[in-house]
């Protein structure tokens, strides 16, 4: 019989009360009925394979039970429902999201095998902490280093090919042959390269990514020993790399070949720094050790070319870590905040439902005296918190599922990894389990607290709910949501101040009315200067008689645009030290050939002298126009206009100087500018630096003239690709994105959490009134004012507000701290802000205490005393 | 059509281990061991309801209100004080009938399309 009993504890706790004895015996009369150790195995075997389904569907009645009650009180108090759903979605969906990208960018293992293994190594020079590499450098290091199984070299590379009859520019990567071996990934179709393909004067050999064989290939099964026309020259696809392949990053289309000779490799090529290494290190070698050992091979090189290499050490960093700490510590921010969400979130989730059970002790005390067992009110306020859980976890689902993809900005373009991340499950399994347990657990606190005492306090008429104890709890979990919101509101304040601060940075030029496109010149073709200035007098020419068009000009590289480097060694006469060392970031400049019309366009200020003219041909001498930084370093006080110095393999004179602008970007160190003639340049010499970004600055908006002056660039040259048209504002704009969107993000969460806060503080004080009723009505029968009962309640909310606010202040000035680097100048103990953070949570605490206090205020004396 | 019997349409079709307990309790009330027996005697062995069955059966219908626990208890002499007994409610009596209706129904059918063996 013990067998039974045992099987009968498959059914719900309540049923088997009801009916267990009951069933016993007729389990046990069955048994006394069968006549044989046979038959009553027989007995045994049916009742197992019964009892168990069954018991499954009378735990299906009780949920179903469960399910219509709770709907039915759910549907009676519709705001908890919302609320508390809504508390629940925002908490997991915030949360997902955030630790989706952080995880994504951050923790997760690169998409290569035995990504720990992978180091980028770079060269270092005084104010360039990480420099790409040299190809003599390379050579000679990776020769020299035994640390690494295997090493190679990439550097972006672009095409213009002519693809649905227009010609279009797109961008790969140019890589040695060994560099695929030491990622450690082969081609999904075809082959791989080899020392042949990567020779000097090889056929052109490339492989493509999956997303540009789907896309411009069709998927075409039959691509290997495809040819395609890069330029003007033939590339045979030898294969198709796996799609989850983003290397370095997801922007790359194609790879093709190095196919380096011996004058890559010239003692003058020792300072062209253009390459990206990427080793593979020997098992056994540590990255400690492998460090020791490059950092000696780099100063035998020092001392083997003491010009070229003066000053150059070695950097190698994890393959992992190319996360710039700014990218790293918005990302870390991100999920600060989001924790902080999270945690409100269930605080506050707790808070309403203490506040629900506190309310419904008469309900429950009721239910328990009428016969309804321990167990089935659990079972009725588990289901219900369940529910709850489960539909705000939906939604929060939801939530993340929609807020993941406005997070792609946050993730940086210099890892190998796809461009967007996707929802993270682990992330979502330990958001929703952690508000589902808090929903449990604050869900179930009463009635396991009833169900302890099982007095009928409850029933009493006039009952006080909640002990000074529970009353507390409830206290904390307010308080502890203000100083997280104090916190939040705080952090999300300096970051939109850093925005603002940035966004006020003068980048040296006017970006609004500017239109701007790139025109890659093909080389050879436009090799010669002659052949560049009659494309260059054509076009501007006809942009300029076109109606709206106010300047327009030609430069090497436009600021704040895919190329931010390009800079050039100074030598002055007289200063010793610029000749001796070129490798200083103080003793070169960023060099930009441009066309008349280029500096107006871009209302870059002239501050002395003149702007470079059509005058300046070949033929004259060779002039400079440089920026004030110029001066500064190599002529401080002085009249720069008449003075000479080196720079691109001739002798400049300076005839005028110019503001400086921020090429690099809006936050980063910029080196001193020189601007030269597009004219002033040998024949097939630094065609690297032609001009060939076009800026045009218009009276009507910039980006209706676009069709206009793609058709005149068409005209002028029909296989010239044009590519990047965009406005010179949108281009700045791009440089605060990330910043933006975490702002955006941040300012989002902050407000949640001042929503969140709000709600429990009404619903603190909201229950602390209705537990004072009546004693608010014996004070104003015995004469107490309006004002006193006033005073009465916002003490208590003052009380929170102080008491959150505090701590919460220095909260905020320690998260603060901790992001310093996020904040562009602005201190974390900012006044303006932290007293923005304490006025908002004031006014957060007002609106939560205002319902309340006007239901204190509302008070009857003679019904709240009528009750007693 | 009565309000009761509007009501007792609405819990059609009945399952079959509901109507065979309706049966039981029709005259008499009844414990549940004495169910069992009943509808096994009736239905000459064929059908015996699993106690499991039974109460989860019962829990419904007194839920339902098909049936109740009545408070009197039955005479003396045929009382066993463990048992809990259940007496058809009027509302259970017809919803027992609508059933019977509704399957009559269905055989007439049946025979008309020659299913069934008796006068077509």
């Amino acid at each position: 019989m013990r067998g039974y009993r045992l099987l009968l504890r498959l059914y719900p706790a309540s049923f088997r009360h009801e009916y267990g004895d009951e069933m016993s015996a007729i389990f046990a009369r069955r048994l006394r009925d069968a006549s044989n150790p046979l038959a009553r195995t027989v007995l045994w075997v049916e009742t197992i394979a019964e009892v168990m389904p069954n018991a499954a569907l009378v735990h299906g009645d009780v949920l179903a039970q469960d399910l219509h009650y709770v709907a039915r009180t759910l549907r009676r108090t519709p705001g908890f429902a919302i609320t508390a759903v809504l508390i629940v979605a925002l908490g997991i969906g915030a949360t997902t999201a955030a630790f989706s990208v952080t995880d994504f960018v951050l923790i997760r293992p690169l998409p290569l095998p035995d990504p720990d293994r992978l180091v980028k190594l770079w060269e270092r020079t005084p104010g360039y902490p990480t420099m790409e590499l040299s190809a003599p450098n390379y050579r000679d290091w990776k020769a020299a280093a035994k640390s690494f199984a295997s090493m190679g070299v990439y550097r972006s590379y672009a095409v213009t090919m002519i693809s649905a009859g227009e010609p279009r520019r797109f961008s790969g990567t140019a890589i040695s042959a060994d560099l695929l071996p030491t990622l450690g990934v082969a081609p999904l179709i075809g082959r791989g390269f080899t020392a042949d393909d990567d020779r000097d004067g090889a056929a052109g050999t490339v492989i493509v990514s999956y997303q540009w064989w789907q896309i411009e290939f069709g998927g075409d099964p039959n691509i290997v020993g495809r040819s395609v026309i890069f330029g003007e020259t033939p590339y045979t696809v030898i294969g198709v790399m796996p799609r989850q392949f983003n290397f370095p990053s997801s922007d790359a289309l194609f790879w093709t070949t190095n196919r380096f000779g011996e004058p890559d490799y010239q003692p003058s090529e020792r300072t062209n720094n253009y390459l990206y290494a990427v080793g593979r290190l020997r098992d056994g070698v540590t990255l400690q050790q492998a460090r020791a050992e490059i950092d000696v091979v780099a100063t035998q090189s020092m001392q083997q070319y003491p010009k070229e290499n003066k000053d150059t050490g070695a950097v190698l960093l994890l393959l992992r870590d190319e996360v710039s700490p700014r990218a790293r510590l918005m990302l870390l921010a991100l999920s600060g905040a989001a924790a902080c969400v999270l945690l409100i979130a269930c605080a506050n989730l707790a808070n309403l439902l203490l506040a629900r059970a506190l309310g419904r002790r008469r309900e429950l005390a009721v239910r328990a005296a009428m016969g309804a067992g321990r167990e089935r009110l659990i079972r009725q306020l588990m289901t219900e918190s369940l529910l709850l859980a489960l539909v705000g976890g939906a939604l929060g689902i939801a939530i993340a599922v929609v807020s993941v993809p406005l997070l792609t900005r946050l993730v940086p373009t210099t890892l190998p990894i796809a461009s967007a991340p996707s929802v993270d499950m682990r992330v979502l399994l330990v958001a929703a389990v952690l508000t589902i347990v808090t929903g449990i657990a604050f869900g179930l606190a009463p009635v396991l607290r009833a169900g302890a005492s099982p007095d009928l306090d409850g029933l009493r008429e006039g009952a006080r709910s909640g002990g000074g104890q529970k009353e507390r709890l409830r206290s904390a979990l307010v308080l502890a949501e203000i100083v997280a919101s104090v916190a939040l509101l705080a952090c999300a304040g300096l970051l939109i101040r850093a925005l603002l601060t940035v966004q006020a940075i003068d980048p040296g030029f006017k970006a609004e009315g500017v239109l701007t496109m790139r025109t890659e010149l093909p080389m050879p073709a436009y090799g010669k200067v002659a052949t560049r200035e009659a494309y260059y007098a054509r076009v501007l020419g006809e942009i300029r008689a076109t109606p709206g068009v106010i300047s327009a000009g030609f430069v090497s590289f436009l600021p704040m645009g895919s190329m931010r480097g390009g800079i050039w060694p100074v030598v002055v006469p007289g200063d010793a030290e610029a000749a001796s060392d070129t490798r200083r970031a103080s003793n070169v400049a960023a060099i930009r050939y441009v066309t008349p019309g280029y500096v107006e366009a871009m209302a870059i200020p002239l501050k002395r002298g003149r702007d470079i003219s059509a005058a300046d041909n070949r033929d004259r001498p060779f002039v400079a126009v440089v920026s004030e930084s110029f001066v500064r370093r190599y002529w401080p006080g002085a009249d720069p206009i008449g003075r000479h110095f080196t720079f691109a393999f001739a002798d400049r004179e300076v005839v005028g100087v110019v503001a400086d602008v921020r090429f690099r970007g809006l936050e980063r160190e910029n080196e001193p500018q020189v601007y030269l003639s597009s004219m002033q340049v040998a024949d097939d010499s630094i065609q690297f630096y032609s001009p060939k970004e076009l800026a045009v600055r218009t009276t009507a908006p910039p980006a209706t003239l676009a069709p206009t002056i793609r058709a005149i660039i068409r005209q002028a040259d029909p296989k010239l690709p044009i590519t990047r048209v965009q406005t010179l504002s949108d281009m700045v704009d791009l440089e605060t994105a990330s910043r933006s969107v975490q702002v955006r993000v941040l300012s989002a969460f902050a407000l949640t959490a001042f929503v969140l806060a709000a709600i429990g503080i009404h619903g603190l004080l909201s229950f602390a009134v209705s537990q004072r009723t009546q004693e608010i009505g014996v004070r104003m029968a015995l004469g107490a004012q309006s004002s006193d009962i006033l005073s009465m309640v916002l003490r208590r909310s003052a009380a929170l507000a102080v008491a959150g606010v505090i701590p919460g202040v220095a909260l905020a000035y320690a998260a603060g701290r901790s992001m310093e680097a996020l904040l562009a100048g602005i201190t974390p103990a900012d006044t303006v802000t932290l007293a923005a953070a304490v006025g908002l949570s004031v006014l957060m605490t007002v609106i939560g205490s205002l319902a309340p206090t006007v239901r204190a205020l509302r008070v009857d004396p003679i019904s709240a005393l009528r009750t007693e | 059509m009565s309000e009761i019997a509007r009501e007792a349409e609405t819990f059609l079709p009945l399952p079959p281990a509901t109507f065979h307990i309706l049966i039981a309790l029709a005259d008499d009330d009844r414990h549940g061991y004495a169910v069992i027996q009943d509808v096994a005697e009736r239905t000459g062995g064929a059908l015996k309801l699993s106690a499991g069955t039974l109460y989860r059966s019962i829990q419904r219908m007194l839920e339902q209100g098909l049936i109740v626990e009545p408070r009197e208890r039955p005479a003396a002499h045929e009382d066993d004080e463990r048992r809990r007994y259940y007496r058809i409610t009027p509302l259970g009596t017809a919803v027992a009938k609508a059933e019977a209706r509704r399957l009559t129904q269905l055989v007439k059918l049946a025979r008309a399309a020659g299913f069934a063996p008796g006068r077509a």
